[in-house]
Formats: C-alpha cells, sequence, structure tokens
C-alpha cells in the first residue's frame, strides 16, 4: 500500500546548521497494517508524516501509495486518499464552523467543492449516526461551533473527519499527547475501532511504549533517521524501556 | 431630515465596502490593504465608463469585474509570491495608484451632466436611499447564501484554520484568492457608486477608506453580539450608516473636516480596545477586592 524508497532528507542544507534527517530510508506498509513509530525527539518521525502527507517534500527518494508515485503530488491532493489527525487538537477542525459544517467539509474531501449547498439534511442524519459512535453526546449538538468544544471532543470530532471518507493512510502524529488520561484512553478505543478496518494503513507516532506494544500490529523504531528495529505481532511484547531509551 | 436620509444612503454605499472589507479581515484572517485601491479603481473605472457613454449600471458592474482583477494580483503575490499579506496589499495598492491615474488620463474626472445610476431613478433623497437598500439586500442575500455553500463554507474554514483545509484536501491557495478577489469587487462597486454619488472621480478618494470600514465593522459588532451569519453582516451594515451618523453629528457640532480622519482612527482604536480594557478594570477591581 504505502512504499517509501531511499527517502533523503536534510534541513539547512549548506548552512552550519545543517541536520541530516534521512540518508535513504526505505519503509513498507501494507493494507490493513497498523504501524506505530517510537523514537526520541530529532529521530524523524514527524518529518516521515510530513513526507507521507505531502506538507514537505523529500530531497530525493520516493513515495508511493499502490503503486503510484506520489512524491510530487501536492498536500491538498494527497489527502484525497491520506487522513491525518495531529497533535495539536485544536489543529483538526475548524472552530468557527459548526460541528456539523466541519464534518461536511471532510465528506468533500473527495467532491467538488462547488456551489451546492454545504450541509444536507441527509448527511446530518449519517453525521448523527456516526457521532453517537463517539459516545460523547456531540450527536445532539451539530449546531455547536467546534471552538466550543473540550480538546479531547475536538480529537475525536478530528478523528472521525480524517476517516469519514475512507482513506488508504491514516496518519496519526501524537494525537493523544496534549489529552488527559482519561480523554487520551477514549482516543485510543476511537482509533482501535476505526483503524480495525482491514483497509486503512495506519502509522501512529507515540512516545509512550504502552500505547506503542499494545496498539496495532507492528512497530518500528527510528533513531537519527533509521529504523534500529521493526517487530511484528508477538514479538512486540520483548520491546522493553531498556532498548526504547 | 433629508441631510438624515442622504446620510444614511452614503453608510449604506460604504457598507458595500465593508462588508467587501469583513470577508478579508474577519472572514479570511488577512489584513488586505488593496481595498483602498481597488476602490479607487471602481471610481475610475466607472467614470471614464460612464463619460464614454457607458449605461452606468453597466458600468457599476465592469468596475467590479476589474476590481476583482486587483484582488487576483494580491491574491497571487501572497499564495504563489508568498510575499507577506499586509505587504501584497500595499504593493498592489500603491501600484493601482499610478493605474488609476493611467485610467482616468488625470487626478480626477468630473461626472457633472452625465447619467447616474442616482439620476435614473429621480435622483430624490429617497430614492437615492432605496437604490442603497435594495443593493446592500441583494449582497447580503447573495453573501449569506454563499457562504453556506461548498465553497463559501471551505473559504470560510480556510480562514479559520488553514492547515486542517489542507489536510481535507483543499487548495487553500485557491480558495484564499477567490476570497480576496470577491472582496475587491465589492470594494470597487463601491468606489463606482460612491463616484456616481458624489459625481466625480478622484485618485485620492480610498484614502483611508479601510479605516473607516474597520471602524464601521467594530461599531457593528459593538451593537449586534449575534452568531447567525447573516446577523453579523447586517451588523456591518448597521455599523456603516452609524458611522456616517457620528461623522455627520460630530461635523454638525463643529468638527474640522480635516481632523475626521483622525477621529475615525481614534473612534477604531477604542472600540478595538475596548474588550480588553473591559477586562483589564474588572481584572483591577476584583485585586482591590481581595
Amino acid at each position: 500500500m504505502l512504499k517509501i524508497e531511499n527517502l533523503c532528507k536534510t534541513f539547512h542544507k549548506s548552512e552550519p546548521d545543517e541536520k541530516t534527517i534521512f540518508k535513504k530510508l526505505n519503509l513498507n506498509v501494507e493494507k490493513g497494517e497498523f504501524v506505530t513509530i517510537i523514537g526520541g525527539n530529532g529521530a524523524g518521525k514527524s518529518t516521515l508524516m510530513n513526507v507521507i502527507s505531502g506538507s514537505m517534500f523529500p530531497d530525493s527518494g520516493k513515495v508511493f501509495v499502490d503503486n503510484k508515485n506520489i512524491t510530487n503530488l501536492f498536500e491538498h491532493k494527497r489527502a484525497k486518499f491520506i487522513g491525518r489527525v495531529f497533535q495539536d487538537p485544536l489543529k483538526g477542525t475548524a472552530p468557527t464552523l459548526t460541528i456539523e459544517e466541519n464534518l461536511s467539509l471532510a465528506m468533500l474531501r473527495k467532491s467538488k467543492r462547488n456551489l451546492a449547498f454545504g450541509v444536507t439534511k441527509q448527511n446530518c442524519e449519517f453525521f448523527r449516526e456516526e457521532l453517537s459512535k463517539l459516545n460523547l453526546g456531540l450527536e445532539n449538538r451539530l449546531k455547536t461551533k467546534v471552538g466550543l468544544l473540550s480538546g479531547g471532543q475536538r480529537q475525536a470530532l478530528t478523528l472521525l473527519m480524517a476517516t469519514l471518507v475512507k482513506p488508504k493512510i491514516l496518519l496519526l502524529d501524537e494525537h493523544t499527547a496534549a489529552l488527559d488520561p482519561k480523554s487520551r484512553d477514549k482516543i485510543l478505543e476511537l482509533t482501535k475501532q476505526i483503524t480495525d478496518d482491514a483497509e486503512i494503513a495506519t502509522l501512529m507516532i507515540t512516545h509512550n511504549l504502552e500505547i506503542a506494544k499494545n496498539l496495532g500490529t507492528r512497530t518500528i523504531k527510528l533513531e537519527q533517521g533509521e529504523i534500529v528495529f521493526d517487530l511484528e505481532g508477538k514479538n512486540r511484547k520483548n520491546i522493553n524501556l531498556l532498548n526504547f531509551e | 431630515m433629508n441631510i438624515l436620509i442622504s446620510t444614511c444612503s452614503q453608510g449604506l454605499i460604504y457598507a458595500i465596502l465593508a462588508l467587501g472589507l469583513y470577508i478579508t479581515f474577519r472572514i479570511l484572517n488577512f489584513a488586505d490593504m488593496t481595498a483602498e485601491g481597488s476602490l479607487t479603481l471602481g471610481g475610475s473605472v466607472c467614470a471614464v465608463l460612464v463619460i464614454n457613454g457607458v449605461n452606468p449600471v453597466l458600468s457599476i458592474l465592469i468596475a467590479g469585474l476589474i476590481g476583482s482583477l486587483a484582488g487576483l494580483i494580491t491574491g497571487f503575490l501572497h499564495t504563489k509570491l508568498k510575499i507577506q499579506a499586509i505587504l501584497s496589499g500595499i504593493l498592489t495598492m500603491i501600484a493601482l495608484y499610478s493605474i488609476n491615474i493611467r485610467i482616468m488620463g488625470k487626478a480626477n474626472l468630473s461626472l457633472l451632466g452625465k447619467d447616474t445610476i442616482f439620476k435614473i431613478f429621480g435622483d430624490t433623497h429617497i430614492s437615492n436611499f432605496a437604490i442603497g437598500l435594495i443593493i446592500c439586500g441583494v449582497l447580503l442575500s447573495v453573501l449569506t447564501l454563499f457562504f453556506k455553500t461548498r465553497l463559501g463554507m471551505a473559504i470560510r474554514a480556510t480562514g479559520d484554520n488553514e492547515q486542517m483545509m489542507r489536510a481535507q484536501g483543499a487548495n487553500t491557495n485557491f480558495k484564499k484568492i477567490l476570497a480576496i478577489m470577491i472582496s475587491n469587487s465589492m470594494c470597487a462597486v463601491a468606489g463606482a457608486l460612491i463616484a456616481q454619488s458624489n459625481g466625480y472621480a478622484d485618485v485620492t478618494m480610498g484614502m483611508g477608506t479601510i479605516v473607516i470600514a474597520l471602524a464601521s465593522i467594530v461599531i457593528g459588532e459593538a451593537i449586534i453580539r449575534k452568531n447567525s451569519f447573516l446577523l453579523k453582516l447586517i451588523a456591518v451594515v448597521l455599523g456603516s450608516i452609524c458611522y456616517r451618523l457620528i461623522i455627520f453629528f460630530v461635523l454638525n457640532l463643529g468638527m474640522n473636516p480635516s481632523d475626521l480622519k483622525l477621529f475615525t482612527a481614534a473612534t477604531a482604536v477604542v472600540l478595538l480596545a475596548l474588550p480588553n480594557i473591559k477586562k483589564t478594570i474588572k481584572r483591577s477591581v476584583q485585586n482591590v477586592k481581595n
């Protein structure tokens, strides 16, 4: 599904503070796989996400999705098949728009943004159904401005928006890091629910080893832009704090 | 009474400008300085057309179209050439100064004895007011509907959270350029109407109009604090009318007309700072109590 070939990326090239992140990184993620990514700060986790999502272009190397080369595709074009949830709960939603408007925008991910009405009754029924699955009571607050919701609620909404139109790839960039323990567990539970889908390939960055071990199907650790271990299934139980940092 | 009505009609014409700026300042979160240039651009284009015998209503529409080109340039400078928002607006505005003189051939053009939209409908105080009211009414309904469409919603979301819109697969640069074009087109229409109403177009007619529009927006927001989009737009129109009435009264009280710009700027500052001042006072009162 997702294939990264010989990825190279250097920041501030030929300047005193030049920093090489990736030197020929290779990574393959199959359909239905859920990869948790761990690694210290500066290891290249976020840069990897940015290169996949297209908010950053690599110096060299290629990114393939379904065997299609998307290395030079613009961010907004890729978003048609890549869903994203950011670390900051405020980044994934538009605060002055209502819940139904935010969800409608997410529904339009693949369609034209033309002069048809943005929010339709038919969609609202669907939104109500999907929102009730979150168990946050948001299904009765479709006309509430998103800016009035809590961080946890907004992150749940962002997660829903990222998957409302089923993406091929879901990128979760420390999406529980800014939440309190209760909201975090809620979001993780939702993440599990959503990523059970066998069609989506998921990549999740986390600094929490327990989450990395227990969620998903595969764990990789990045260190200075290189994959230092890549474990699947039961093998992941053996990751301990010693070889984590 | 008649003077009051014509003051209100003037407020309605300037409301078009304020609504245009509302799109960039409030919806898109983009401080667009092009407005002063595009208002004059609308005035000059319209004046030249009217003098050459073009129907005054048609020339207003053409002025609007030309005005959107000014927005296109600012949008291009900002999104494609990555020039800062304020600077790209200022650059277009300054460039328009020369262009406007080129269009008119000199610094000002008189429309004396020419047909204007106001003369067509009788040029009475009431008819002029009605023209302003109808234009504002049409604009309000069109804008309200437009910002509820998929495209309009995407523009609002772009102003709100650009990164989120890109992550949702929207070309945010296109949305921004489009919104800036709509805004400047409205500024140019306002300019065309001002030229026809005043009976002349002048290269300096745009000077200070951004502050006037901004003052109208904040006055409106002080009058109506509602969440509905339509009410927010109505507030801008009311704000513009109130601004004109305030100006009318202070001039009657004997203020020197050349002090008006200072007065307008001060009004805008006070209204913009008011929420913060209130908070500070509240906090210090509480501190004293404790």
